[in-house]
């Protein structure tokens, strides 16, 4: 605190403070508040609130226990998110490695620039264009078809497909950034060191540069998870008639239900649940928490 | 079991840039051979290339007769010791140095019994299990020798293995490895920039500038009969006076300097009216209280520095030249003191005229 206001100043320090302790609470901490302490009251007509009925239980979160559709729902999007978090590291840890290990120093900027752009549009605008390029008549399927590797036109968006291409798309650099920070940290006397001693290169990956880049695979799939679990815009836009993911129906609660208490219920095991499993899956694959935090 | 390694002219671009430049020799089955020069001529990129990392722009690389051409790192009976050992911090003492024998699909149990026969060869008995960050500077490079050992290489690249080290540990080390190269007989190409260090251990030394080879000999051939003015600056103390050749005299050849006309011998391929140096060691010097008939020069003593086994003396002649001289700390040789007037003198037969540069000396030395 001292150092900052050294550099900036009396007036700066204290108008950035404000500002961030303004965004904390009143942007983030007191909504969630509200909404956590909501999600114990009962769902009331106006004229009820603060009356007889209006009082704390758990009955908001046991509607979940007690819905086995919900439940279904829930496990599915479990399942999908872990689904898109691996297919993410399947793409992201050879293009990471690539470009951390073996592409020229002076090529970088340019490289990492292209994998920028497509963040300058917006989720909404990128979900769309997926949309019209996997339709039916879409460009994906001309193309296949045109080049002969497919003789009828496919169905992509069917199932959780479309959602998860979509989710990858949108969540693939969060897993590409923590994983080049990591191999790049290595040091490639380390590699060669390796090779030198006879290792094949996928014995060099498995021994040597997976186990390094550890801490990096977890923070990127720690991301990708939480991120795809709880993502509403794509599972909307890309979803098709037998697709449904759990945000859908936290959305359906709060906006089609008016029921904004179930809602915030169901928000907060989302996040409860979500953040068991991925202690559960760190513990199996011994990851510390302290890890991911370097 | 070991094998020789044959350079044949080979080279070494970066880009324009030639970093090895035509290197030749044939270092021997059994050899400890090294690699001497300053930084930055070449050295690490002659082992990279040796193990594989890099391919030579031009020439042929034989192990053990074999042309290397087109075969990995991983397909070559060589192990290298990198500059920073690279040692494998993931994994205990006895994987890393197992590695090797994983990766050639040993069993674990063998695996582990191999570690620990090792451990005891570099004299680390109970290391097995702990982590490198536990393990001292010495320690770790006994570590990576021993990995290096354990895929028994009929080459051994090591690339300035000990200069991290203090210098009581280096000393300590260089007596280990050269203990270890003798117990297994494999041929160890070694690379240093230290002079000591290449001499005491080595069978033969090459010494290099600028990507080139300027002399491969054995270690006394290197200090007493450099081929150039690059070898007898960059081995040893020398005092070094410029001037020119002015005909023989018996055995030796007169040479015209500021200071004087001396007589020395000539250098291998020198004659008159080249551009050379006269090279003098400063334990070859004596400081007497009367002038010699030949090869004298009356100097001042300007500084007497004590160096524990011997005493260096800094003195300046009339022209203002820097001379050394080394005397014995054997409590009979007389020391002068600084002020003191006295002749320097040196026998010719001691005195080397030589062409081409000198070696700039590193800071540090
Ligand atoms: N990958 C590279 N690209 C361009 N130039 C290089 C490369 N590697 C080495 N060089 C250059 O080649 C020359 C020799 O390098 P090298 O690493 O072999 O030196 P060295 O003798 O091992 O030095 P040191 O004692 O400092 O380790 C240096 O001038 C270096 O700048
Ligand atoms: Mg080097």
């Amino acid at each position: 605190m001292k150092d900052l206001v050294n550099r900036y100043g009396l007036l700066l320090t204290t108008v950035f403070a404000v500002l961030t302790g303004f965004w904390v609470l009143v942007l983030v901490v007191l909504p969630n508040i509200y909404l956590f302490e909501h999600s114990f009251r009962p769902y009331l007509p106006v004229a009820e609130l603060r009356g007889p009925k209006d009082v704390y239980s758990l009955d908001n979160y046991l509607t979940f226990f007690r819905s086995p559709i919900h439940i279904s729902v829930f496990v599915w999007t479990v399942v999908y998110s872990a689904l898109v978090t691996v297919i993410c590291f399947l793409i992201a840890y050879p293009l990471a490695y690539y470009l951390s290990k073996v592409s020229a120093r002076a090529l970088l900027p340019t490289i990492f620039l292209l994998l920028f752009i497509p963040l300058w549009v917006s989720e909404v605008l990128r979900s769309f264009a997926w949309f019209i390029i996997l339709a039916l008549k879409g460009p994906l399927n001309a193309s296949l078809l045109g080049l002969g590797i497919i003789e009828d036109p496919v169905r992509w968006i069917s199932g959780f497909r479309g959602v998860i291409i979509g989710l990858v798309y949108t969540y693939v650099l969060f897993m590409l950034f923590p994983l080049y920070n990591a191999i790049q940290s290595l040091d490639t006397n380390q590699i060669e060191a390796a090779e030198d001693l006879g290792a094949p290169w996928w014995r060099t990956h498995w021994r040597v540069i997976l186990p390094h880049a550890k801490p990096g695979i977890a923070s990127g799939s720690v991301m990708v998870f939480m991120l795809s679990a709880g993502s509403i815009l794509v599972p909307t836009l890309l979803a098709s008639t037998n697709s449904r993911w759990f945000t859908e129906i936290i959305q359906q609660w709060m906006f089609e239900s008016q029921d904004w208490n179930t809602g915030s219920a169901y928000a907060f095991l989302l996040l409860i649940l979500c953040t068991v499993f991925v202690s559960v899956v760190m513990r199996v694959f011994r990851v510390k928490l302290s890890d991911i935090a370097k | 079991m070991s094998a020789g390694v044959d350079l044949d002219n080979v080279c070494a671009d970066f880009g324009t840039f030639r970093a090895v430049d035509h290197v030749a020799v044939n270092i021997r089955p059994g050899e400890f051979f090294s690699f001497l020069g300053p930084s930055g001529c070449g050295k690490t990129t002659i082992l990279r290339m040796i193990s594989g990392f890099i391919p030579p722009s031009r020439g042929v690389i034989r192990i053990g007769g074999r042309d290397m051409k087109g075969q990995r790192p991983n397909q070559r009976p060589t192990a290298l010791i990198f500059q920073n050992l690279a040692l494998f911090p993931l994994m205990p003492v006895w994987e890393n140095i197992a590695f090797g024998l994983e990766v050639r699909g040993v069993d674990r149990h063998k695996r582990r019994a191999r570690a620990e026969e090792l451990l005891q060869l570099v004299d680390l008995p109970d290391a097995a299990d702990k982590a490198i960050a536990q393990l001292s500077g010495g320690q770790k490079q006994r570590v990576a020798i021993a990995r290096a050992l354990a895929v028994e290489p009929q080459v051994m690249l090591l690339d300035e293995p000990l200069s991290a080290l203090d210098l009581k540990l280096r000393q300590h080390m260089r007596a280990e490895l050269r203990a270890i190269q003798k117990r297994t007989g494999v041929t160890f190409i070694y690379i240093t920039h230290d002079q000591g260090e290449a001499l005491a251990m080595s069978d033969r030394v090459g010494v290099m500038s600028q990507g080139k080879l300027q002399q491969v000999a054995d270690p006394r051939e290197i200090y007493n009969n450099p081929a150039n003015g690059f070898v007898a600056s960059f081995v040893g103390e020398n005092n070094i006076f410029t001037g020119d050749i002015q005909g023989a005299e018996g055995d030796l050849a007169r040479f015209a300097t500021a200071s004087g006309t001396f007589t020395a011998r000539l250098g291998p391929a020198v004659t008159q009216g080249m551009k050379a140096r006269l090279f003098l060691r400063p334990e070859h010097v004596r400081l007497a209280p009367a002038a010699a008939s030949a090869n004298s020069i009356p100097v001042e003593v300007t500084d007497v520095a004590f160096e524990g086994n011997f005493i260096s003396i800094h003195a300046r002649d009339a022209g203002g030249q820097v001379l050394l001289a080394e005397a014995r700390n054997d409590g009979a040789t007389a020391v002068p003191a600084p002020g003191e007037r006295l002749h320097f003198t040196f026998d010719g037969q001691n005195a080397v005229i030589l062409t081409g540069d000198t070696a700039a000396r590193d800071a540090d030395e």
